[in-house]
């Protein structure tokens, strides 16, 4: 089983990152870029047996830190 | 007093704390990530600086699940104390041994000089030889020192008294001016400037060593 797991920083949080993404589109000429927030895609190959419930665990104890990051699961 | 310091693979200021340690008059040990038992009797921990696990995933994160920290979490639920500085600081929080996260510099940048700090609370036996109100001269030297925290934990961190530093001059967005926080207790304190950076003539500042004296004299055996 195949899973991927996309991190994001939640709303609310600055993302410094993202705004000097944000800011080198707008220096190439992209207008109209209001906003880029930037994450991460952890990507895991899994024994068969696994279930969606053990990605959770794996992103409440180690993938994500929910003070400051949301998580979502894709399964397949 | 019986020190600890923690080395994980990509700590770098372990020795250095544990001199800090040592020139307060602590006998310290060092302790492998890897060791599963604290030893036994300490009167503190001291997380160090660095880079541990080379800041995979995210600051600290590795480092919070290693063997060790189990057996870190077991002391300061005790009530044993524990100091964390700049990447311990990090592997704290990511251990919910204390509240809120590090994230990214505001600017971006790895910043490394010595900044103003504000002594916020004598309260604690960390900052008890300062007066509350002092600007002591600190190193910093982080890419993710951005204290965060909701609004609700930062408005108990105030309201307990448990911001224990605040920057001078924010060099790092960090809410509130924050470098430093103790625990409910107060007796856990995760800072990111190092005071076992200034704590030594040769460091071209000593304001970090009244840090380590304060400790030894709270903790020493009477």
């Amino acid at each position: 089983m195949k899973a991927r797991v996309h991190v994001m920083l939640k709303n609310g949080v600055l993302d410094p990152q993202g705004e000097a993404v944000r800011h080198a589109l707008g220096a190439l000429g992209f207008d109209g870029v209001n906003g880029v927030r930037q994450g991460k895609v952890i990507e895991l190959d899994l024994a068969e047996g696994a279930t969606e419930a053990d990605v959770t665990a794996m992103c409440e104890k180690l993938l994500a830190n929910t003070v400051i990051e949301s998580y979502s699961v894709e399964i397949g | 007093m019986k020190a600890a310091v923690i080395v994980f693979p990509g700590s770098n200021c372990d020795r250095d704390l544990a001199v800090a340690f040592e020139a307060a008059g602590a006998d310290v040990q060092m302790v492998w990530h890897k060791d599963t038992e604290l030893p036994r009797d300490l009167d503190i921990v001291g997380v160090p600086g660095g880079f541990s696990f080379g800041d995979y995933l995210r600051c600290g994160a590795i480092a919070a699940n290693s063997p060790i920290c189990n057996s870190l979490k077991a002391h300061t639920d005790r009530g044993g104390y524990a100091i964390g500085i700049c990447n311990g600081f990090q592997v704290l929080t990511e251990t919910g041994i204390l509240p809120g996260a590090l994230l990214r510099n505001a600017g971006l940048k790895y910043i490394c000089k010595s900044i103003g700090l504000k002594v916020v609370t004598r309260d604690s036996a960390f900052t008890e030889g300062y007066n509350a109100g002092d600007i002591i001269n600190i190193p910093i030297a982080h890419h993710d020192g951005n204290y965060y925290a909701d609004d609700a934990t930062i408005d108990t961190l105030h309201d307990q008294d448990r911001i224990a530093f605040t920057y001078t001059e924010n060099p790092n967005g960090a809410a509130k001016d924050i470098a430093g926080i103790l625990s409910e207790n107060r007796r856990v304190l995760g800072m990111m400037p190092h005071p076992e950076r200034a704590a030594d003539a040769g460091h071209g500042g000593t304001d970090g060593a009244a840090l380590f004296r304060a400790l030894m004299g709270a903790l020493a055996p009477a």
